[in-house]
């Protein structure tokens, strides 16, 4: 392998890119990105320090190691790839070869159809939208966010941090219920409420209001909250449109094998919020959209490019995930799962840790302002604690 | 090597005690504690993974 193409320059392409040197690659290595920042910016800042202005900007930025010898093609985006004739054509029509493949385009978020042209409706995800979404701000708008998961509560936290008036409308019956499922979602939204954050769940939206600038969010039962500023954050979809017709399998992201290469193409593999793989931790298929992800994976998958099919190593891992709103640091290890119960400390108190289960073994632990716990969760969950296990000793 | 770290960044995400748990731990403060300054070799390739998966670099290898 002489030339590995990296597509995707935020944290999963970068890591991938810096793991194939680590891992001995000598060849021709280059990393195409959409976004023209680089080093690129990390995106957890985007929703809190940058977003509130605690941080200066420069400090959010990754850091890349010291001479990484790589071709940067920045402010591309890959529109097609050949896999047979190893070229990826990009939007200014230049093509990049490759003998080595890495997927890394992420995640694009989910819009609101007919709104993205309307004034002061904004998605956040990457760092021109938190300067664009943190100079709104700065206005002291009305703000409604559309969406109760993580990016949502905590930029409805920022925004009571920030003393601005938010309503958050979400369809979902809890906020961040498909990491945490329903058993911590009244506790979730108690915390928001009690900083004053109003909480709008299992609410559609029909629309939103306003000609050329957002003035309202009508609901499906035909109320229009006043909004001055519109957050949209109902989550993303992986970002796999340039590779349709490839022959790659894409449902649901790039499926991929145990190692993260592609399914039917030896010499691709794919990397952090648009990778499907096969994780043995929990014997099933899935696409994780966490930060510690994509540096882990992004280590892996540049083993198995590295490797012969038959010789790579399976990417074994218990996903983590952390989320800090107001003075609550959220951590969560783990899948979703089945409610156990509030195993230690308590929700009153503010620090305690939840467990979920499924199929009878320990899958997922909540550890809220409690880090000391969260590793020994980590560690049961991958030798497989059962439930019963539990009940007769923590971790 | 000596591990240098900068407790002022750490947020407690505890990536570095997964990493290498005989290196590092987070205490009841949320606060890692470097357990052995000088770690043997045989340690460097879990510590480098360490200090690669804190989300707020706290920690630099110094050979």
């Amino acid at each position: 392998m002489n030339r590995v193409a990296v597509v995707g320059a935020s944290l999963a392409g970068l890591r991938a890119t810096e793991a194939l040197r680590r891992h001995g690659f000598g060849g021709d290595l280059t990393l195409i990105g959409e976004e023209l920042h680089f080093p690129p910016y990390d995106r957890p800042p985007l929703s809190k320090e940058l977003l509130k202005g605690t941080w200066e900007d420069e400090r959010a930025r990754l850091k890349v190691v010291d001479n990484l010898e790589v071709n940067l093609v920045l402010g591309r985006r890959a529109e097609s790839v050949d896999l047979v004739g190893g070229e990826v054509t990009l939007d200014d029509g230049s093509t990049v070869g490759f003998d080595g493949l890495v997927v890394a385009t992420g995640a694009t978020c989910r819009t609101l159809p007919g709104t993205e042209s309307m004034g002061g409706v904004y998605v956040l995800r990457t760092y021109d939208d938190c300067v664009a979404l943190r100079q709104a701000l700065a206005d002291r708008p009305r703000v409604v966010v559309i969406g109760a998961g993580f990016i949502g509560a905590e930029v409805a936290a920022t925004c009571r941090t920030l003393d601005l008036p938010v309503t958050v409308v979400e369809f979902l019956a809890w906020p961040m219920e498909r990491v945490l499922g329903s058993a911590m979602g009244k506790w979730a939204i108690e915390l928001h409420e009690s900083h004053g954050a109003e909480f709008k769940m299992s609410t559609s939206v029909k629309g939103l209001v306003g000609g050329d600038k957002v003035e309202g969010v009508e609901l499906a039962d035909g109320t229009v909250l006043p909004a001055d500023l519109v957050v949209v954050a109902i989550g993303v979809f992986p970002e796999t449109r340039w590779l349709e017709g490839s022959g790659l399998t894409l449902e649901n992201g790039v499926v991929c094998d145990a190692t993260c290469r592609a399914l039917g193409a030896e010499n691709v593999v794919a990397v952090g919020d648009v990778a499907r793989w096969y994780n043995k931790a929990f014997e099933r298929d899935m696409r994780v959209e966490h930060w510690t992800n994509a540096i882990e994976q992004a280590d892996a998958a540049a083993r198995t490019l590295l490797s012969a099919p038959g010789e790579s190593l399976p990417f074994v891992s218990v996903p983590y995930v952390w989320s800090d709103q107001y003075d609550k640091k959220l951590q969560y290890v783990g899948i979703v799962g089945e409610f156990i119960g509030v195993l230690e400390g308590s929700t009153e108190e503010g620090k305690f840790v939840a467990a979920f289960s499924s199929d009878g073994l320990l899958v997922g632990a909540l550890c809220v302002n409690w880090p000391a716990r969260m590793i020994r969760y980590k560690r049961a969950i991958q030798e497989h604690m059962t439930v019963e296990e539990l009940g007769k000793g923590l971790p | 090597m000596k591990i240098v770290i900068d407790l002022d960044l750490c947020a407690g995400h505890a990536q570095c005690e997964d990493a290498a748990p005989e290196v590092f731990r987070v205490n009841d403060e949320a606060l890692v504690e470097v357990l052995m300054e000088n770690p043997p070799e045989s340690l460097r390739a879990k510590v480098e993974d360490a200090a690669r998966r804190c989300p707020t670099d706290v920690i630099s290898i110094v050979d």
